[in-house]
């Protein structure tokens, strides 16, 4: 009795081990299949779809008050860029820094931190989301992007606003490392959507992005771009990067970053 | 006349078609659903209450220590701290173990890709919606959940309630006609499921979405903010595992082939004394 009690038992845990086994490979094996993935990633659509049918698209993401900002925001991805250029911005306190607005405008633009800080602008306490799971709060102010694409002045084929970024966070023979995110144009004139020069009541520090960075509140953490130095209007993200529309999108994660 | 009354076996129609489908779909759905959320809880393997973490003091966290100078994966839950080398916070086969939250055959892929585990996750969490929601209404409409999972007045009395756990605890279920519907403890258990606990992992899972955030803020709000969403979001799986042990040791041990059959065919067998059809 003791004897087939210890065998199923141990038969019991050998088939369990190799089912375990045979569930874990095959799902492995059933994320590298481009085709099952494809499938899969369809779901993305949906979801972006579904949430756009229920969400007012100008809905304002939640403020908090001052007493709720993390003392502990951490800085993510990029910390301290490496580039000779950004060096060089850097060591002049970023007043050699010029934001390049090009692309498909009337009237590209250069505008330095001076610039942008007499455009209409807009203070707010918001909740940054990691796509990790952990959140922080901070006071950001910047100036709002709607404005200042209509000072640019948009063609009638622009559709995505796309932020190049002063950082490599990977490092790639064709150049497909550099940092870059794009939004749309409802989330591009969203009242929320700003530049952010400052953080805190202090200018933007250089783990946070400085001089610049995107906040696109309503998504992610991965779609705020730090260190922006050229906001391209385009049509398409046909010759960006990989063709996924930012960085982290061109590596399996949600251009739709809103869940 | 023979005197004495000899039990025949009766198959009865225990489950729908919708019921015995939903379940198989429900039982891909979440198996898939905790390992790829496993996955995703790796890449932060702490958890917070109130809208923001607070890094430091985590109440729950899972990481790589060094104790006299060998790593140890160490698990905190409050103030208790636990070493669970092997399993949590670092595992892997001996010699090449690494830090992560969940060892690699608990999630989903087993090597570690927040991109891919979020894929699997929100596929599957679609056809969770879309399974649940397609349950709910045929429940309601069909009259499956009023006539088969309320409990009757005769069954809410705690005496019975108490008689139920106790042989429930012994192992001795209902036979015969009383086997014929859903016991007490059963209709119970599966309500708190199906009414508590999968729409809980919907709406705290929807709660840590930045973009579902700005529609409905008060849902947020009613978890006490996005961490602790996130924590409820785990809890709330934690107890479906909870649910999803006992269930399938109880299909064991109350007559798996039966209960097998019964969640296939929708055929269930029960003795009934005489020979009543």
């Amino acid at each position: 009795m003791t004897v087939t009690t210890t065998n199923r038992r141990r038969w019991l845990g050998v088939a369990g081990a190799s089912l375990a086994g045979l569930w874990v490979s095959a799902c492995d094996r059933l994320t590298a299949d481009p085709k099952f993935s494809g499938v899969l990633r369809k779901a993305e659509g949906l979801t972006m779809k579904a949430q756009r049918l229920v969400t007012d698209r100008k809905a304002l993401a939640k403020e908090f008050t001052p007493e709720h900002i993390s003392t502990d925001f951490r800085a993510n991805g990029t910390r301290y860029p490496a580039e000779e250029e950004y060096a060089a911005l850097l060591a002049n306190k970023f007043a050699d820094y010029r934001l390049v607005v090009d692309g498909l405008v009337e009237r590209p633009l250069q505008l330095s931190l001076a610039d942008l800080g007499q455009q209409p602008g807009r203070t707010q306490i918001t909740r940054h989301d990691c796509v990790e799971g952990w959140s922080a709060i901070a006071k950001w102010k910047g100036a709002r992007l709607g404005p200042l694409l209509d000072r640019a002045g948009l063609k009638p084929n622009a559709r995505y606003i796309v932020f190049h970024c002063a950082d490599a966070l990977e490092q790639t023979l064709d150049g497909t490392g550099q940092y870059y995110e794009s939004i749309d144009l409802i989330d591009a004139y969203h009242p929320q959507t700003i530049l952010a020069y400052e953080m805190n009541d202090a200018a933007l520090s250089v783990g946070h992005g400085a001089p610049l960075r995107l906040r696109v509140e309503r998504q992610l953490g991965y779609k705020h771009a730090k260190y922006v130095m050229r906001v391209e209007v385009v049509e398409s993200f046909e010759n960006l990067g990989r063709g996924k529309g930012g960085f982290w999108p061109d590596r399996g994660y949600e251009w739709y970053a809103g869940i | 006349m023979d005197d004495k009354v000899r039990p025949t076996k009766v198959l009865i129609r225990r489950h729908t078609l919708v019921t015995r489908l939903t379940h198989w779909v429900n039982v891909m759905a979440i198996s898939l659903l905790l390992m790829s959320g496993l996955q995703i809880f790796n890449a932060h393997p702490a958890l917070y209450w109130g809208e923001k973490s607070t890094f430091a003091d985590p109440w729950v966290s899972m990481s790589m220590r060094e104790v006299d100078g060998v790593a140890r994966g160490i698990t905190i839950v409050g103030d208790y701290q636990f070493d669970t080398t092997g399993v949590l916070g670092w595992s892997g086969e001996e010699g090449m173990r690494e830090q992560r939250g969940f060892p690699s055959w608990a999630t989903i892929p087993s090597y570690r890709s927040l991109a891919d585990g979020r894929m699997w996750h929100f596929f599957f969490a679609w056809l969770f919606v879309i399974n649940g929601l397609v349950y709910w209404l045929w429940g309601l409409i069909g009259g499956h959940i009023r006539r088969d999972m309320l409990p009757t007045r005769a069954q809410l009395n705690p005496r019975h309630i108490v008689h139920e756990i106790i042989t429930h605890a012994q192992l001795k279920f209902p036979r015969g006609e009383k086997a014929r519907a859903y016991n007490v403890i059963q209709k119970l258990t599966y309500l708190a499921v199906i009414v508590v606990l999968l729409p809980m992992m919907l709406a705290t899972g929807l709660s840590m979405s930045p973009g579902f955030n700005a529609t409905l803020p008060w849902l947020t709000d009613l978890f006490g903010g996005r961490q602790s969403a996130r924590t409820l979001h785990f809890i709330s799986a934690g107890l479906i595992i909870v649910f999803i042990v006992v269930h399938v040791l109880l299909v064991l041990v109350s007559g798996v082939w039966n209960n097998m059959r019964s969640m296939i065919t929708g055929k269930y067998a029960i003795q009934v004394e005489g020979d009543r059809p």
